[in-house]
């Protein structure tokens, strides 16, 4: 190839004037068009080109890019700098110009990266197995999220991006795990139940001693885990010797000694912080992350205003449960009481059962985490917190002002043809109000389909197992011939037989035929929250999961219905028609899957008895009725939230029951667990946290329920 | 180890040592008492707590037979009642288990009763309520249980399949156990004494099989119930390294999914 000759100013400043669009844009390319002049022509060409392509995504983007690609010409490979700068579009494309701008700007950052990625452990590929690490240790349940760097406010371990002090990716994720030891040692030693800040701010160099401090408190929080749990501290051993992590200096020794026997607390560390004040400070463990005693403190003062409230809500269910219903509100009950177990070892966090007028008490499993995580926040239980919460606390939505009346608005449809009458339970009545509610069925306006192909695109691998999944399930209806024991003769070999005795031959015994497994012969039927809360992406996650879900159920061949339910008081309580038992999934009824929208408010008990009357039309061995929901029922009406609404559902489901429908509850409300043991009876719901999760677990429940 | 397997009438077989069980919560008591007085039992608890361990020993207390009946979902009432076979041309009556744990007054423990189809399960009614008989229809006959005969059963509740419930008619005949995993320091025992590995060992597995229980609904559908942890130890006594020995006997039995099983293993050779 002919070498290339090499541009002078004018042509390069024509050239990026006219692909900067200066015009408008008012860059000054003078300057930058100068620099370029006096590189050689290969040089100049390359960062003219990229500058061209960058400049189709963003003129901003690539004059930033021009400025500083100048000055590591020759420095960097030209490959490199071509990534970086397909780097920076590809973040532009996905996060807009400032996300692009970033790159360019930390090119340092891009070139570490590079390396990284090649020999790191990274967050998202190693986040699964972590959370699944933590939580199987003991103490509150932890959550693993990303963050600049590692730390924890007590209840959330976070941890960076990505881990690569070493060069493969085994020994990084292990370094990823001995952080995530470090930060569950201090949710667990009550590191964070100390207000740090002042007792750093009282010496002369707040951040020597805070430095002083965690280092401190590293030896004892090692002492913990190498008894907990030695094989882990044996890896952290060996990572913090392999990347030379500073030995303690003498003045140390004794501290180390100190602060490793057992049961030492969080003022010993500070005692010796004071001590140590003046010794030389060894450099951070590779494996110690920050402390960030503020934010920490705040967290922790919140989660127990949170877990206080929680558990005497939940408190009041058990009591009512125990004590029967109340008959006039109940202000003040007695309080639940602990009680040392006898077989209780040294070692468990809660060694205590729970007592109501001197009666133990089973207590949920849910109650018993918050328990956990009061104690490692405060050593113990005060009794304030086993005070069930009185009748004017119960539901705190209750007494919230609401502008107007909805009944005048709808007057009018109490009349309406096509309506439906539904009685509603009245739990301070214990009686029903007969027809109290108008249900209307309404048929969603089926839209496009593009939001069917996106979702299936975009669980591609996933639609691809469900299917594999849901096939094993179907198995297969046989009826098994020439059997030796069953429900019905075989004539064929009957007769073969027959033929044999009269031939003098011994006559075979296998004469039976039997069913080999029953048909499944399940109807479905699915309630999908329409509330306005569900508005943005539960919604969006609600559509994904129903349509993951159709594709498994067509695999299965299980008879399903889908009906959405909303509504705006006792006069107007919707049912979305979506898929009725006897329509196909075709693109009509996929239309209207995309075309769920959020409409009111969460009337449930109408809905329920109208879908469980729809499920008493069909024939099938079992009948289910999945709800989908992201809250308790709640209504415009002041007399529809709270405990009204809860024991209204709870009675609607009971009737399902005794209809013969199975109920289940799947919720992606994080306050669920405190009122849907009492709506659901405590096997029958799960609750997800996390609304991504949502769509990836509606298979996957329906699969276990009906397996 | 003997070479061949020893042929036994399960009618007729007694055990005559006592099977080691360690007693929770007053179990053997109610389970006597109601034995005393003609009332079935039914065994609630996950897979692995050691109700069939308790059904031998109280087999062995008891000095009745144990007649075992693994419920599945193909097992129909002749399975359990008896049925005609044809033999040699001729017809000839064979007793079921259940039939054959009545004549014989032994105690019959019916396995996993959810597994069976509802209409199996009701052939034991009458003989579950104060009638304790058993219809033999095809026979003709009616088989009136003696004093000895014992009806048991089991039932796992923590399944959540909704087709698996049991039904109330079947669920309200029966006095009702409740098993769950022994406390840490009684399964560390049973540990002990089943596979003969030290205490300390015991305890670190015991540890592990509660981080594991930690992880039930999040990920996992049961924790790794005691008779794991007896599989680990005794795979451990036997000279394995323990991460090696918790790995084959307990992650690989909890899950196949590959996250889950790359940490339940980390969680182990954390411990050891
Ligand atoms: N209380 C106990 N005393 C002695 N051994 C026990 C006890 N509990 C559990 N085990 C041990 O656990 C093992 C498993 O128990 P077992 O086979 O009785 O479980 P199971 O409850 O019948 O389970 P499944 O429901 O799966 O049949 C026993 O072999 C025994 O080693
Ligand atoms: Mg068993």
């Amino acid at each position: 190839m002919a070498a290339r000759t090499p541009l002078a100013y004018e042509a390069i400043l024509a050239e990026l004037d006219h692909c900067l669009e200066v015009e408008f844009t008012f860059l000054h390319s003078e300057s930058l068009a100068a620099s370029i002049a006096g590189l050689p022509a290969d040089a100049q060409h390359f960062l003219l080109d990229w500058t061209r392509r960058a400049a189709a995504t963003s003129t901003n983007l690539a004059f930033e890019f021009a400025q500083r690609a100048l000055t590591i010409l020759g420095k960097i490979e030209l490959e490199v700098i071509a990534s970086w700068c397909l780097h920076a579009m590809d973040n532009y494309d996905r996060s807009g110009l400032h996300a692009a701008m970033l790159v360019i700007r930390d090119l340092d950052g891009f070139l570490v990266q590079g390396h990284q990625r090649a020999t790191g452990s990274l967050f998202e590929s190693s986040v699964s197995v972590l959370n699944h690490f933590v939580q199987g240790l003991d103490g509150r349940q932890l959550k693993v999220e990303r963050d600049e760097t590692a730390w924890t406010n007590g209840e959330v371990l976070y941890l960076p991006g990505i881990m690569a002090h070493f060069d493969n990716p085994e020994d990084n994720f292990q370094l990823y795990k001995a952080h995530v030891a470090q930060l569950w040692a201090q949710t667990r030693c009550g590191t964070l139940n100390i207000e740090l800040a002042p007792r750093f701010a009282a010496l002369p160099d707040p951040a020597h001693a805070q430095a002083l401090f965690h280092r401190l408190e590293v030896l004892r929080l090692n002492a913990f885990i190498a008894h907990e749990l030695p094989g882990l501290y044996r890896t952290m051993h060996h990572l913090s010797k392999t990347l030379g992590d500073a030995p303690l200096p003498a003045e140390w020794h004794e501290a180390e000694q100190a602060l490793g026997t057992p049961g030492v607390g969080v003022e010993a560390t500070l005692d010796w912080m004071v001590r140590l004040y003046d010794a030389p400070l060894p450099a951070p463990l590779c494996y110690q992350g920050k402390l960030r005693p503020e934010a920490t403190w705040a967290a922790r003062q919140e989660r127990l205003a949170r877990d206080r409230d929680w558990l005497r809500q939940m408190l009041r269910v058990l009591a009512d449960e125990i004590l029967g219903e109340p008959e006039s509100p109940r202000e003040t009950l007695p309080a639940f009481e602990l009680k040392e177990r006898e077989e209780a070892s040294g070692e468990e966090l809660l060694p205590f059962e729970i007592t109501l007028q001197d009666a133990p008490v089973p207590v949920p499993e849910a109650v018993r985490g918050r328990l956990t995580s009061v104690i490692l926040d405060l050593g113990e239980i005060p009794p304030e917190y086993l005070v069930p919460a009185g009748d004017s606390e119960y539901d705190p939505d209750l007494f919230k002002k609401k502008e107007n009346d909805g009944q005048d608005v709808w007057s009018g449809t109490y009349h309406e043809e096509g309506a439906f009458f539904y009685n509603e339970w009245d739990h301070a009545r214990q009686a029903y109000k007969k027809d109290w509610c108008v249900l209307r069925e309404i048929e969603v306006e089926p839209a496009d389909t593009n939001f069917h192909h996106a979702t299936l695109e975009k669980y591609t691998g996933y639609v691809r197992s469900l299917r594999r999944t849901f096939e094993i399930l179907r198995g297969q209806d046989r009826l098994l011939k020439r059997q030796r024991h069953g429900d019905d003769i075989d004539i064929d070999a009957l007769v073969e037989a027959w033929g044999d005795i009269h031939q003098g031959l011994e006559m075979s015994d296998r004469v039976f035929t039997r069913q080999h497994r029953e048909e499944r012969n399940i109807a479905v039927m699915f309630m999908v929250d329409m509330s306005g809360s569900t508005r943005g992406w539960i919604n969006e996650a609600e559509r994904e999961a129903l349509i993951l879900l159709a594709e498994s159920l067509e695999t299965l061949g299980d008879r399903y219905a889908v009906y959405g339910f909303s509504g705006w008081t006792r006069k107007r309580c919707d049912a979305y028609r979506i898929k009725d038992f006897d329509e196909l999934w075709n693109d009509t009824v996929i239309g209207r899957v995309c075309n769920i929208r959020p409409k009111d408010y969460t009337r449930m008990g109408a809905p329920i008895r109208h879908l469980v009357r729809k499920l008493g039309e069909v024939e099938a061995r079992a009948k289910l009725l999945v709800t989908l929901s992201d809250g308790k029922p709640d209504d415009y009406d002041l007399e529809y939230r709270g405990k009204y609404g809860i024991e209204d559902t709870r009675q609607a489901l009971f009737e399902a029951r005794s209809e013969g429908v199975h109920t289940y509850c799947i919720t992606i409300d994080r306050e669920g667990p405190d009122y849907l043991p009492r709506m659901y009876g405590a096997a029958n719901y799960t609750v997800l946290d996390d609304i991504a999760q949502l769509p990836l677990k509606v298979s996957d429940i329906y699969r276990r329920i009906t397996s | 180890m003997s070479k061949q397997a020893r042929v036994l009438r399960p009618e007729a077989h007694y055990i005559t040592e006592e099977p080691y069980y360690e007693p929770v919560d007053g179990e053997i008591t109610v389970f006597e008492t109601a034995w005393r007085h003609g009332l079935p039992v039914l065994l609630k608890g996950p897979t692995g707590c050691g109700k069939t361990r308790f059904m031998e020993h109280m087999a062995w207390r008891l000095e009745r037979p144990l007649i075992t009946v693994s419920c599945h979902d193909d097992l129909t009432a002749s399975d359990l009642v008896g049925r005609f076979l044809v033999r040699s041309g001729e017809t000839v009556w064979v007793d079921g288990p259940l039939a054959a744990a009545v004549r014989s007054g032994a105690i019959c423990y019916l396995d996993e009763v959810v597994e069976a189809r509802k209409d199996t399960t009701v052939v034991i009614h009458p003989l579950a309520d104060d009638r304790r008989e058993l219809p033999m229809e095809k026979l003709g006959e009616l088989l009136q249980a003696p004093s000895e005969f014992c009806l048991a059963m089991s039932y796992n509740p923590g399944y959540q399949s909704v087709l698996k419930e049991l039904k109330q008619s079947t669920r309200q005949r029966f006095v009702a156990l409740e098993f769950d995993y022994p406390s840490a320091e009684l399964e560390a025992r049973i540990i002990e004494r089943e596979s003969g590995v030290d205490r300390g060992l015991a305890d670190r597995l015991v540890k592990f099989a509660h981080m594991t229980r930690n992880l039930k609904g999040q990920g996992l559908d049961e924790g790794a119930s005691t008779r794991l942890l007896v599989h680990a130890a005794k795979l451990i006594a036997g000279g394995v390294e323990p991460v090696v020995a918790c790995r084959a006997a307990v992650s690989q039995a909890l899950t196949d999914e590959p996250d889950m099983l790359v940490a339940v293993n980390e969680l182990s050779s954390s411990l050891f």
